[in-house]
């Protein structure tokens, strides 16, 4: 499925700084019931972000206003669990276009990068510098500069680089998905497919 | 000389169609699993698209995650699901992929159906829609959950785009001891990795400890691979998997087999491979497990306390919040804590010797009277040897019911939720929060631990009750 191509982004960010952050407080299995890919924003973080009864929980980071941004900064080990995509469609529709952490669960970040979410794992110390700075000021900027594979913290200029193969960034960069690439060695497939053993 | 390889990479590198520089391999795929939650957007990826499936006797498609496991016979009752369901039987029939749908007599758990009519096979390529995918890898194939985009991938060119992950080996010699299952030697090592403790590796489990289990017991030591972040675990086959798989009815018969058995032979890592990290761990030592936070890491042997925040990895305030929803303390027992409910199935332990286990503790005993209990077979092939083991009537006796297949209260898709608040002993696979019902909360154990709570109403060593045993 097509998404928007990523470069650079320059936003605001919003700090989750709670560990093993898993794809069931991501998105609940009980809202998977949906046969289109439409919607999944409004239950991000579904049973932090409201009460049993529907109501606000206010103390949750979605629900203070002072924090906004198409970037998310989560604790170590974000996105472990359930394969389910549907974890990254809910992370893309709400509006982010960017996941931060100091680790992925290998899954989630796959899912990502397929989906057009760009995940960007920092050092643990860089992690910490982001919560502060946000916690200090939740109008800090971040750039995150795909290009350049670089991360930085605007208001003090400090940075660092992340990584992603080449591959998975040229798509990012162009919005390609790996089924156009596939369908381009589909004849290579064949011939191999003929020649499995089981 | 040929270079040595690892039982991983003699799989891997036999399925590899083409290496992208700087990026994934292009991985050939030779079974596709699919159910009815994770497939329908890779459906419609394909028919907008407008390609066909490349090679639909690959795939292979059941309902489980969203179906009820009572009357069974009756239309599913909430439209969504039903929807759900129904799209699953008319892509499948669309695109003519074999369909094993609600009451149909082979449905059950994706990953409990795959070994019982040999789809599942050693050496082969292995994916579905869903983590626990790494259930196969017990017979030395190649099996991890993949994404939905990756579903339309396989389905449109049975090749999915993955980075080849690092090579671990887990050693353990030594027995179980008294009371101790594969489930425990899981929760054992999950706990000593932590749940990201294998992020980016896959696994091979190897030693005395994983050559002395059955089918199943591999079966649910690599289910649990991923709680510990690994792409997936494997064992490599020997005499007791080529023996499993003998006879059932998608496997290789007469010359196919002899052909097959000429490359499952080859199925071993070579004495000097080389793993980017190897660990070992003495079985011998391995008690009864049980979780006590929300996160398959956070379990301990069944008699120790709690550890205390400043005794962990990780941070202090997500180990505290973690203790704070599960309403306990650190430095307390878990030993007698009363549970309001008991949940036996899932992909990990809703196998028949699960079943044997729990029958052989609750025999002769009563459920206690403040424990719900869901006993929930993988599939109508377990369910039917329950009944033909004599397990139904044992359970029965003790005032247990059986349930229909299906995954259940693992995740809680369908109509069994555990309510808030409630504490559930489950042989599940996660205990996150909220992962059993909103607000419940989970202790995973093995069947003996949950067959033990549910005649006593609190958590329980089983070795108590198997001591009993002996001497009653």
């Amino acid at each position: 499925m097509a998404y928007d191509k990523f470069n650079i982004l320059t936003s605001t960010a919003v700090p989750l700084p709670i560990e093993n952050v898993d794809t069931d407080q991501i998105i609940p299995a009980r809202f998977l019931k949906a046969t289109e890919r439409v919607g999944f924003g409004d239950n991000l973080f579904r049973d932090w972000r409201y009460n049993q009864d529907n109501t606000l929980k206010e103390d949750f980071v979605l629900n203070q206003d002072k924090f906004s941004g198409k970037i998310l900064v989560g604790g170590k080990n974000f996105g472990s669990g359930s394969s389910r995509e549907h974890a990254a469609w809910a992370v893309y529709d709400y509006g982010f276009r960017c996941v931060v952490s100091s680790f992925f669960a290998d899954i989630f970040r796959g899912n990502c990068l397929n989906i057009g979410v760009l995940p960007v794992q920092v050092s643990a110390a860089f992690l910490q510098k982001i919560f502060d700075a946000i916690e200090n000021d939740p109008s800090t900027q971040l750039e995150i500069n795909l290009p350049e594979q670089k991360i930085t913290l605007l208001p003090t200029g400090e940075s660092e680089s992340f990584d992603i193969n080449d591959y998975k960034k040229n798509n990012m960069l162009n919005g390609f998905d790996d089924i156009d690439y596939l369908l381009n060695i589909k004849k290579d497939i064949e011939t191999f497919a003929e020649n499995t053993p089981l | 000389m040929s270079a040595t390889k690892t039982l991983f990479d003699k799989v891997w590198d036999s399925h590899v169609v083409h290496k992208i520089q700087d990026g994934p391999d292009v991985l050939f795929i030779d079974r596709h699993m699919v159910h009815e939650v994770t497939s329908p957007v890779a459906f419609l990826g394909i028919k907008n698209r407008n390609i066909p499936v490349m090679h639909p006797e690959k795939t292979f498609a059941t309902a489980d995650h969203n179906t009820p496991t009572i009357n069974q016979h009756l239309p599913v009752a909430d439209p969504l699901s039903a929807n759900q369901l129904k799209m699953l039987e008319e892509n499948a029939n669309e695109y003519g992929i074999s369909y094993w749908g609600l009451g149909h007599a082979k449905n059950g758990i994706v990953h409990v159906v795959g070994p019982e009519y040999g789809i599942t096979q050693p050496g082969a390529t292995i994916v579905c829609g869903d983590s626990h995918t790494s259930t196969h890898g017990a017979f030395g194939a190649i099996a991890f959950g993949i994404g939905t985009s990756e579903v339309e991938m396989v389905l449109a060119t049975q090749c999915i785009m993955q980075p080849k992950p690092k090579r671990m080996r887990i050693n353990i010699n030594g027995k179980m001891s008294k009371g101790v299952t594969p489930k425990d030697v899981a929760l054992f090592i999950i706990s000593q990795l932590t749940t990201s403790g294998a992020t980016g590796y896959f696994v091979e489990y190897a030693g005395e400890i994983f050559r002395d289990m059955s089918m199943e017991g591999r079966m649910t030591v690599c289910n649990l691979s991923i709680e510990m972040g690994a792409r997936g675990g494997m064992i490599a086959p020997d005499e007791k998997t080529f023996e499993y798989i003998k006879g059932r009815e998608f496997t290789p018969k007469g010359a196919d087999w002899d052909k097959a058995m000429a490359y499952w032979e080859t199925l071993y890592t070579d004495e000097d491979a080389i793993f980017d990290k190897e660990l070992t761990f003495d079985g011998s030592l391995i008690e009864p497990m049980i979780t006590y936070g929300t996160n398959p890491g956070m379990g301990m042997g069944i008699s120790n306390d709690i550890p205390m925040a400043n005794a962990v990895q990780g941070g202090a305030s997500t180990y505290q919040k973690s203790l704070k929803y599960m309403d306990f303390n650190e430095g307390e027992s878990m030993m007698g804590k009363p549970i309001d409910f008991v949940f036996l199935g899932s992909c990990t332990n809703g196998r028949i010797e699960d079943f044997r286990a729990f029958a052989s503790i609750v025999k002769g005993k009563k459920k206690a009277d403040n424990v719900t209990a869901w006993l929930v077979p993988g599939s109508h092939k377990v369910e039917t040897a329950i009944k033909e083991e004599g397990i139904l009537d044992i359970l029965t006796e003790a005032g247990f019911e059986l349930r229909e297949p299906g995954c259940s209260a693992c995740l809680a898709m369908n109509d069994d939720k555990i309510p808030a608040g409630k504490l559930a002993v489950s042989t599940s696979n996660r205990n996150f929060e909220g992962r059993q019902g909103p607000g419940s909360r989970t202790l995973l154990a093995s069947p003996l631990v949950a067959a033990a709570a549910a005649v006593t109403g609190k958590v329980t060593d089983p070795r108590e009750l198997m001591e009993e045993m002996v001497a009653g």
